[in-house]
């Protein structure tokens, strides 16, 4: 599996200045700014916090505090192995809770949020499309489906071996 | 209309709460998180009270009395009520009392005390907490912190900075910067409002009392005081005196006392800052330079414009506030003339500022090549200071300032007063460029507390139209109009904080609402009884420029009484791109 690409800093920089402007002087433009720049981003990391402050005359303390009330927003960046998984109707009678369960306990965080080393991170998605293959998860651009809770330890364990073995 | 409380029937305004109402019958009710005309939201319910007929208890600070209404405030059903609500805050605050800085000041522990709570009777979920003491000037201590939200309602409606915001939702809510990072790195000014609302020991200042104790008690030091102008007019509240009393001479005495080697008055560094900036702002006017310009002596107010209007620093006048004028002199001049190394003086001042604390400590202020000022009190830790050391303010004996520096003008005395700077600098002003003598001295257009006054000036046949402001949150139609080129200003003088500096967040914390009026005619008293109430006319600023810095603007004072300003805004920015680009390598 590829470890996820991020942008180089000064493209970020770019992405967020062009979204900023494009909502520039509008009115209530805050959430959708946010929305957008987490899309291109991934997250929403401080600097963009402050810029978006700036250029929209908004207090940072009160984008920082929108941020952090909408569970929607994450202020930490993805994993290099971003873990998604679904919690559609279908997976969750299959019984999604429990493969996310499994996760936080073998990564030791919870979901929506990062490891300290930043290798994995845990996200609740919305269906995917494979209702027939649930509980599905995917980790970067591949797609587990009809997981078992007790193969979720496997799986964390293969990627880190191939990490490993690629660093070293 | 009528209302009955407890029994007593009495005539009230429409259209007023139940608290108002009652504290016009001389009835009290306990509130914590109501803060008259600022923070009026209702949040924690410590002030309810009983309304027959009604289902429920209702807040009275937000609720409206209405005609017939018949009020109880103590019965057990409210006193049961009030207790919990008091319960519940102490299952998550600290047992601290006795190392705390608010100890005896605090209004939960008054609550608790009131409420005649004995025991701790819900063992709750500790919030985590965080103790953030890297600013200069306030420390903040989550875990003292009842979220009464005063500092938040403080911070944005009067000083229109907005460093602080609930952060985090539920239970884990906190009153923090963005992100809960330290202070230090949000948009705070350092003004110290909050420390003055907030009910409880969650923020105070950042003490400087070990470090001047230190240095007193350092055989080696030299060690001098100067003292603001708006501290004489409030240390005595700290005695048991009424507001406005002043003490000037026996906190001369008081200061001795305490072992400072010299006591110098700020007024006198007012006095040379009004020399320097009306000169400037004669020079700007003379040859078309940058106008509006705008006073620079209230540090918060300049860390306001560098986050807030960083594209027009060039308006404030590049004069230091009095107090690192002072610094700056006493380093050179007065280490000079004393026969002292300035590397063994240790420069202290008393200040109703916590702002003036972060000032000190700023990279500009080193002009004589040492820190220029070595430590800052506030009025409160004044204080403290003398009450450790038994001194009681009241029977100090009455001594003068020391010398060189002799005393200020009254003109330097209203410096600590919003208005004060304004009209020191019309007396100087008026006179150099006229040359004649001003036949009233007292410019009552810019005294008062209304936010922004304005007025203008007729000298020498042209008229000069000017503004003064205190309070941030009064000053941003002003700046938006210069920035839009639009603003007929010449001269605008803006001091941070409400009231100006007697209003400062190093002042002793009152409940008394005509305070700030007190304060400001301690000072216009003073200045009525000084014998000399014009800063170009001060008999020691003229011998200090006769003697070491030349003419006012000239090469010395471009090198200790002048500044720069910097773009706060971009560089937090930047700060927080290169931390976090480098946390992403
Ligand atoms: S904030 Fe008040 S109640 Fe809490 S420890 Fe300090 S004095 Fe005690
Ligand atoms: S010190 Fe002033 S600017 Fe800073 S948080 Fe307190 S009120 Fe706001
Ligand atoms: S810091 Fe003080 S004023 Fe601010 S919310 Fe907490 S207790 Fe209230
Ligand atoms: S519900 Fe999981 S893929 Fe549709
Ligand atoms: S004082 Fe009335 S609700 Fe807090």
């Amino acid at each position: 599996m590829e470890v996820r690409q991020v942008d180089n800093p000064d493209v970020q920089r770019q992405k967020v200045e062009d979204i900023i402007s494009a909502y520039r002087d509008k009115p209530g433009a805050l959430i959708p700014v946010l929305h957008e720049i987490q899309n291109a981003l991934g997250y929403l990391p401080r600097w963009v916090q402050y810029r978006v402050s700036n250029i929209m005359n908004i207090p940072v303390s009160e984008v920082n505090s929108i941020i952090s009330f909408y569970a929607l927003f994450s202020e930490k960046p993805k994993g290099e192995y971003a873990i998604g998984v679904c919690k559609g109707t279908a997976c969750y009678v299959r019984g999604a809770d429990k493969i996310i369960e499994k996760l936080e306990e073998e990564l030791g965080i919870e979901a929506g949020d990062t490891t300290p080393d930043g290798k994995f991170s845990i996200e609740v998605m919305r269906c995917l499309g494979a209702c027939g293959l649930g509980p599905v998860m995917v980790i970067n651009d591949d797609i587990y489906t009809r997981i078992k809770p007790d193969k979720v330890k496997d799986i964390i364990n293969a990627i880190r071996q191939k990490d490993g073995s690629e660093t070293t | 209309m009528q209302i009955k409380i407890n029994g007593v029937v009495s005539e009230v305004q429409p259209g007023m709460t139940i608290l108002e109402a009652a504290r016009e019958m001389g009835i009290d009710i306990p509130t914590l998180c109501y803060l008259e005309g600022v923070h009026e939201a209702g949040a924690c319910r410590v002030c309810i009270v009983e309304v027959k007929g009604a289902r429920t208890l209702v807040p009275a600070c937000i609720t409206e009395a209405a005609d017939g209404m018949e009020i109880f405030t103590h019965t057990s059903r409210v006193r049961r009520a009030r207790r919990t609500i008091i319960e519940l805050m102490l299952s998550d605050h600290p047992d601290e009392c006795l190392t705390c800085g608010k100890n005896n000041q605090c209004e939960l522990q008054k609550l608790a005390r009131a409420m005649n709570i004995q025991e701790r009777k819900y063992e709750g979920e500790y919030s985590s907490r965080v103790i953030d003491d890297g600013s200069p000037a306030v420390i903040r201590d989550s875990g003292k912190c009842i979220l009464c939200r005063r500092c938040l309602s403080v911070c944005s409606m009067i000083q229109d900075v907005n460093a602080i915001a609930p952060i985090g939702r539920g239970f884990k809510t906190v009153i923090a910067p963005a992100g809960k990072e330290p202070i230090n790195q949000s948009p705070c000014v350092q003004c110290g409002q909050c420390v003055n609302v907030c009910p409880t020991g969650a923020i105070i200042e950042k003490s400087d009392v070990i470090r001047v104790w230190e240095a007193l008690e350092d055989p080696r030091k030299h060690v001098v005081v100067q003292v603001a102008p708006a501290v004489r007019v409030a240390i005595g509240e700290v005695f048991g005196l009424e507001p406005g009393t002043s003490v000037t001479w026996k906190m001369v005495s008081a200061l001795k006392k305490l072992g400072f080697d010299r006591v110098f008055d700020t007024n006198f560094t007012a006095d040379l800052t009004i020399m320097e900036e009306g000169s400037e702002l004669i020079q700007r006017i003379n040859e078309g330079g940058r106008l509006p310009m705008i006073t620079s002596c209230s540090p918060g107010w300049i860390n306001y414009m560098e986050y807030f209007f960083p594209q027009l620093v060039e308006h404030l006048s590049t004069c230091k506030s009095p107090q690192q004028m002072f610094g700056a002199v006493i380093k050179t001049y007065y280490a000079d003339k004393a026969g002292i190394p300035a590397e063994n003086i240790f420069a202290v001042s008393v200040m109703p500022c916590t702002a003036k604390k972060y000032e000190s400590q700023r990279p500009e202020m080193y002009s004589s090549g040492y820190r220029d000022v070595d430590a800052v009190l506030t009025t409160r830790e004044l204080g403290a200071m003398l009450k450790e050391a038994g001194i009681d303010l009241l029977s100090c004996g009455e001594e003068t300032f020391d010398q060189p520096f002799g005393a200020g003008s009254g003109a330097g005395a209203i410096f600590g007063n919003t208005g004060g700077v304004m009209e020191a600098a019309l007396r100087t002003v008026y006179e150099i460029l006229t040359g004649d003598e001003l036949d009233n001295l007292n410019f009552h257009q810019v005294r008062g507390l209304t936010g922004v006054k304005e007025t203008s000036v007729k000298i020498g046949g042209r008229e000069f139209s000017v503004a003064v402001v205190h309070g941030l949150g009064n000053i941003r139609k002003i700046l938006e109009d210069i920035d839009k080129g639009r603003s007929r200003y010449h001269f605008i003088e803006v001091m941070c904080c409400p009231g100006g500096c007697i209003g400062g967040g190093g002042q002793p914390i009152s409940k008394d609402p005509g305070i700030k009026e007190k304060r400001i005619a301690g000072l216009y008293r003073e200045d009525e009884g000084l014998p000399v109430r014009k800063s170009h006319e001060n008999p020691a600023v003229q011998e200090l420029y006769r003697e070491f810095l030349g003419h006012p603007l000239g090469h010395r004072s471009h090198e200790l009484l002048h500044t720069r300003y910097r773009n706060r805004r971009e560089q937090e920015y930047e700060n927080h791109w290169k931390t976090d680009s480098l946390s992403k390598a």
